[in-house]
């Protein structure tokens, strides 16, 4: 600290601290402690705030454990998430091998403009994209009709199918692109001692490439879950009337029954699974948040 | 060896397919003389959609609340997002550990708890939802990225340059101003722009707190629930070829450098 009086002087450093001070209390922990707050107070109406029914108590989040129906939208969510994430590694990982190691170099800056285009399209125009061709009568199913691949269109957008065609297709890049700067950092001589020594091509991939690009992984694992599981639009537009994905509960608490409270209870649920999610990616890849947050 | 490289391209070549044909699909529509949007059946060529597009006044209004939201949040994250940067590397131990954990938590935050929080927090204190709560929910966690790519930045720094202009008798103003901005230059720069993109990109936090004004994302979110015509696909197609116009000056430009270099 007295290295930055010493360097700027107090004129600048007051500001730095004031601006990084604003970020950290107005917009990050003060917001966040005033919603678990709140998630623990009854709602009223406005003139009964303050009044004798305001008192702490845990009903906002019994009604959560005493509806299975939210619990299991909670549950499902989880679990799709988690799948999405895992199909976002299998097709993610061969790639960024490919990108990091195998592609011609000349050609990265290319394919990396490529993939970038989707990564600027916004999500709401991405699932809109996906709405498009899974339509029973569009051309997903035209195509593979015409093909003579299938003898009478499928309905894709049934059940969380279409939730987890849509949530790997816009999240997809966000595995990719940490996993290929892991595997980009490692030494290719090891790979090829690997080799000489006679390592099958699985064995070097499951002892030296996989162990290295940890970071990398479990990078793009958490973003990857988190935006799945926080994802409104893609639930939205490509759910059917059995995908019911705990954001739209929590839109329901803020928007149709306008019980902020009951909304942020849920809000405050959704935040501790995606917590609850990094500490244990953080303990099983052995990475801390510096490895993650890059 | 040989091989498998084939099956390793033959790959690539597929998943740039997958990445892009979608979009195909989507820009597609814009011209299909169909009511609901979609390449198939194909119904003949229209320019109909991009004209029903340029007379929506909602659309404009929310594109303009858009870009003037994405600037607000690139004027208060990047100044943020340095500052922040440069505190953080000028200090060591649990301290440090502690303020960076809080200031990368947002970006591993759901978008729906910070509208939320933001929101609440905001309305304790009087002020109402509107599109400048939108404004603080995003730069809660663009400010992060921007923090980032500074701090990643600054690490390449020679702190000796800071000393001898001190010696020297530079002002600290000046150490700053001369010095240490513009080594930081490309940093803030990627910086600004990666906040713009994610700002006008943004709907989750959005959502929750732009009260009654619509940006461009909650816009086609709404038409596209609420009677889809192909307009939308044309506004796609226009948002696409202008990415890619950007994407393409970038591209020529880094040729043009790297010739010269």
């Amino acid at each position: 600290m007295s290295d930055l009086l010493n360097r700027y002087g107090a004129l600048l450093t007051t500001i730095f601290i004031l601006l990084t001070g604003f970020w950290l209390l107005m917009l990050i922990v003060l917001p966040n402690i005033y919603l678990f707050e709140t998630s623990f107070r009854p709602y009223l109406p406005v003139t009964e705030i303050g009044g004798p029914k305001d008192v702490f108590s845990f009903n906002n989040y019994f009604t959560f454990f005493n509806s299975p129906i939210h619990m299991n939208v909670f549950l499902w969510t989880m679990v799709y998430s988690s799948l999405v994430t895992v199909i976002c590694f299998l097709i993610a990982y061969p790639l960024a091998y490919y990108l990091s190691k195998v592609a011609p170099g000349h050609l990265l800056p290319t394919l990396f403009l490529l993939l970038f285009i989707p990564l600027w399209v916004s999500e709401v125009l991405r699932s809109f994209a996906w709405f498009i061709i899974l339509a029973l009568k569009g051309p997903l199913n035209a195509t593979l009709l015409g093909l003579g691949i299938l003898d009478e269109p499928i309905r894709w957008i049934s059940g969380f199918r279409g939730v987890v065609i849509g949530l790997v297709y816009t999240y997809v890049l966000f595995m990719l692109f940490p996993v290929f700067n892991a595997i980009q950092s490692l030494d290719t001589n090891q790979i090829e001692a690997a080799e000489d020594l006679g390592s099958p091509w699985w064995r070097t991939h499951l002892r030296v490439i996989l162990p290295h690009s940890k970071p990398g992984i479990a990078s793009g694992a958490v973003m990857v879950f988190m935006l799945s599981a926080g994802s409104i639009l893609v639930p939205t537009l490509l759910g059917s009337t059995t995908s019911r994905w705990f954001t739209e509960i929590i839109q329901q608490w803020m928007f149709e029954s306008q019980d902020w409270n009951t909304g942020s209870a849920y809000a405050f649920l959704l935040l501790i699974l995606c917590t609850v999610f990094v500490s244990v990616v953080m303990r099983v890849f052995r990475v801390k948040l510096s490895d993650i947050a890059k | 060896m040989r091989k498998s490289n084939y099956a390793f391209h033959l790959y690539m070549v597929l998943f740039l397919l997958y990445m892009l044909l979608p979009l195909v699909v989507m820009g597609g529509a814009a011209f299909n003389d169909s009511r609901f949007p979609s390449i198939y059946p194909w119904q003949g060529w229209t320019m109909r959609w991009f004209i029903d597009l340029w007379n929506d006044g909602r659309m404009w209004t929310a594109f303009g609340n858009t870009i003037a939201v994405a600037l607000a949040v690139v004027a208060i994250s990047v100044p943020i997002g340095t500052a922040a940067a440069i505190l953080i590397n000028s200090i060591a131990g649990t301290t440090r550990t502690v303020l960076y954990s809080l200031m990368v938590a947002p970006i591993l935050t759901p978008g729906a708890v910070i509208g939320i929080s933001t929101l609440l927090f905001w309305n304790r204190l009087h002020v109402p939802a509107g599109l400048h709560l939108s404004v603080l929910g995003q730069v809660s966690y663009i400010a992060a990225f921007a923090m980032l790519l500074v701090l990643a930045r600054l690490q390449s720094f020679d702190r000796g340059l800071e000393e001898a202009a001190l010696d020297l008798g530079a002002s600290h103003a000046q150490v700053m101003r001369r010095i240490l901005l513009p080594h930081l230059y490309p940093a803030i720069g990627a910086g600004a722009a990666i906040g713009f993109f994610q700002s006008i990109e943004n709907f989750n936090v959005t959502l929750f707190t732009r009260g009654t004004y619509d940006t461009l994302t909650v816009y086609v979110f709404s038409k596209v629930r609420s009677g889809i015509t192909p307009t939308i696909n044309a506004l796609a197609l226009i948002l696409i070829t202008f990415t890619l116009l950007c994407a393409i000056a970038y591209e020529v430009r880094r040729r043009a450098v790297a010739r010269r270099g």
